[in-house]
């Protein structure tokens, strides 16, 4: 799904998260929204998911105007920071939440819920877990059954906030392939937030610098390290 | 050169023996004097002439109103109160909005305010001479010196409970997995029947277990705004100090044990439950 914000600015009471910043994300694209601490990343996340609504501006989605939507109806696969997985639940059923929680009439049946679980669970190259609670699992199974669960409901896009923030180097690496072979199998628009810019330049298709409620710079990994639009851009590139 | 051998290493936080066992013998002794033995002391005293003497003041018509309305009251109070404490623990928690903390602090006033004094507002607001009490007494219904005050009384000392047990469980929980929710598409109700209170079953469970003994256990309050009326407007509390006071002791404290044994009955419920959901319990609380 092609994705456009227009002018998007958000104030919480005296703090200016965003200031009007635009941007352009074609249909398809694996986009990284890169920036220190308080940049106003997870802020344009949540607006783009319905949690948070902007002060002012639109955003639109394949050209219609979706701000107003409630974030049910924009139907965006959200990974939390850390996971927020459902705690009493089994990973199949934080998986099958989503499905269960349609209406009747396009609720898949039980049989057909347990066949698409058990399909991302493949997926995730988690076959076995399906019993397990959330507890039960290491921070990178947590990470992937989070997608898993993002995934299920046959999202428009997929969003991620600091998707492998919590978790160590080695592991970092591995679900970064993982994240880039989902994307590149499900072909969906992919938003995705990080503080680490070898990772924004390795994984993502466009690279969004973001510092202080602004947009710095928007441009290809290799365009971005190859010239700079900015001095902030350079600083923060360069360690 | 001398090396330490291992003997000379004790794990930091282990005391020595004999602490530890002047602590444990501590906390008995007081259990004891404290807990046990004034509630074996009830218990013998109801039975000093007999099992059947004892059951036997039970039957008294007065004495089975007492039991009906603690009942009744509890059974009104608790899950109003179990309904008022989730919606605003939700409503601290959830939501940012001015006037939050005021809140917080309104909810424990109970706590801090003495129960006969809350009774006394009680009586100015809603007695006969106020001018909502008059009103409701002309329509035919009073509520002081009647059964609505009894159930006012109590609910409002017993507003706290659930509510405080929530408010912290809530707050540490955040709003993340309802957030989760929503983006998977839950509606506001499903979000709050699969996800908020399967997460705050156990602390609103011992709230409402809390809310319930002090329900059933309140005097102050409800002595002042009751008038104490036998057979209509008499709680088991009360009923307990009238008989004690008539020297009817064998009755008073066959009242008194059968409320121990109601308080009893909850504690056991609780740690039932407790064993029987151990791994839950522990799954819940890690993560
Ligand atoms: N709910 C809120 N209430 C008040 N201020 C907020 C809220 N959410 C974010 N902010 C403020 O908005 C600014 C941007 O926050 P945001 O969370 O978007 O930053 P971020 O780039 O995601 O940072 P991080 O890398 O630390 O997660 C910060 O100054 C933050 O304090
Ligand atoms: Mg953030």
């Amino acid at each position: 799904m092609h994705i456009e914000i227009d002018d998007i600015a958000k104030t919480f009471g005296a703090t200016t998260a965003l200031h009007p910043v635009s941007l352009t994300i074609p249909s398809g694209a694996l986009v990284a929204l890169l920036g220190p601490s308080g940049s106003g990343k997870t802020t344009l996340l949540r607006i783009l998911g319905g949690l948070e609504f902007p002060t002012s501006g639109r955003v639109l989605f394949d050209g219609f105007d979706a701000t107003g939507l409630s974030v049910q109806e924009r139907r965006a696969g959200f990974v939390f920071q850390h996971y927020a997985l459902f705690r009493h639940m089994t990973v199949f059923e934080n998986i099958a939440y989503g499905l269960r929680a349609r209406a009747r009439k396009s609720r898949p049946t039980n049989a057909e819920i347990e066949r698409r679980v058990h399909k991302l669970l493949e997926l995730i190259q988690l076959p076995d877990i399906a019993k397990r609670y959330p507890a039960q699992l290491s921070g990178g199974q947590r990470q992937r059954v989070a997608l898993a669960r993002a995934l299920a409901i046959e999202p428009r896009m997929l969003l991620l906030d600091e998707p492998f923030g919590a978790l160590d180097a080695r592991v970092r690496k591995e679900l970064r392939q993982g994240l880039r072979d989902i994307h590149d199998q499900t072909g969906l628009t992919t938003v995705f937030v990080t503080h680490d810019q070898e990772e924004a330049m390795e994984l993502a298709d466009l690279v969004v610098v973001m510092s202080m409620g602004r947009i710095e710079q928007i441009g290809k990994p290799t365009d971005i390290s190859a010239r700079p639009a900015t001095d902030f851009v350079r600083a923060f590139i360069s360690v | 050169m001398t090396h330490p051998t291992l003997a000379t290493f004790r794990p930091a936080t282990t005391e020595p023996d004999w602490m530890r066992r002047i602590l444990i013998g501590l906390v008995i002794a007081l259990l004891t004097v404290l807990l046990f033995a004034p509630l074996i002391a009830v218990f013998a005293e109801a039975g000093k002439r007999g099992l059947a003497f004892a059951l036997q003041s039970l039957t008294d018509p007065d004495a089975q109103s007492a039991i009906r309305l603690t009942l009744t009251v509890a059974a009104i109070s608790v899950p109003l109160n179990a309904a008022f404490g989730i919606a605003a623990a939700w409503a601290i928690t959830k939501f940012d909005w001015r006037g939050k903390a005021f809140m917080i602090t309104l909810i424990d006033l109970p706590f801090s305010v003495s129960p006969v004094v809350a009774g006394l507002c009680f009586v100015l607001l809603f007695g006969a001479n106020s001018a909502i009490g008059g009103w409701l007494v002309a329509a035919g219904h009073p509520v002081i010196f009647a059964v609505p005050g009894v159930v006012v009384a109590t609910m409002f000392i017993t507003f706290p409970f659930v509510a405080r047990e929530l408010i912290p469980v809530m707050t540490e929980q955040g709003r993340a997995e309802e957030e989760a929710a929503l983006t998977l598409g839950a509606s506001g109700w499903r979000i709050f029947f699969t996800v908020t209170v399967p997460n705050i079953r156990w602390a609103l469970l011992y709230g409402v277990l809390l809310c319930n003994a002090r329900a059933m256990g309140e005097f102050g309050a409800v002595a002042v705004v009751s008038g104490k009326i036998r057979g209509q407007t008499s709680t088991m509390p009360l009923m307990i100090e009238m008989l004690y006071n008539e020297y009817l002791s064998v009755a008073a404290f066959t009242m008194a044990t059968l409320l121990a044994l109601l308080a009893l009955v909850t504690l056991t419920l609780k740690s039932a439950l407790e064993w029987r959901f151990a791994d839950q319990l522990a799954a819940s609380s890690r993560h």
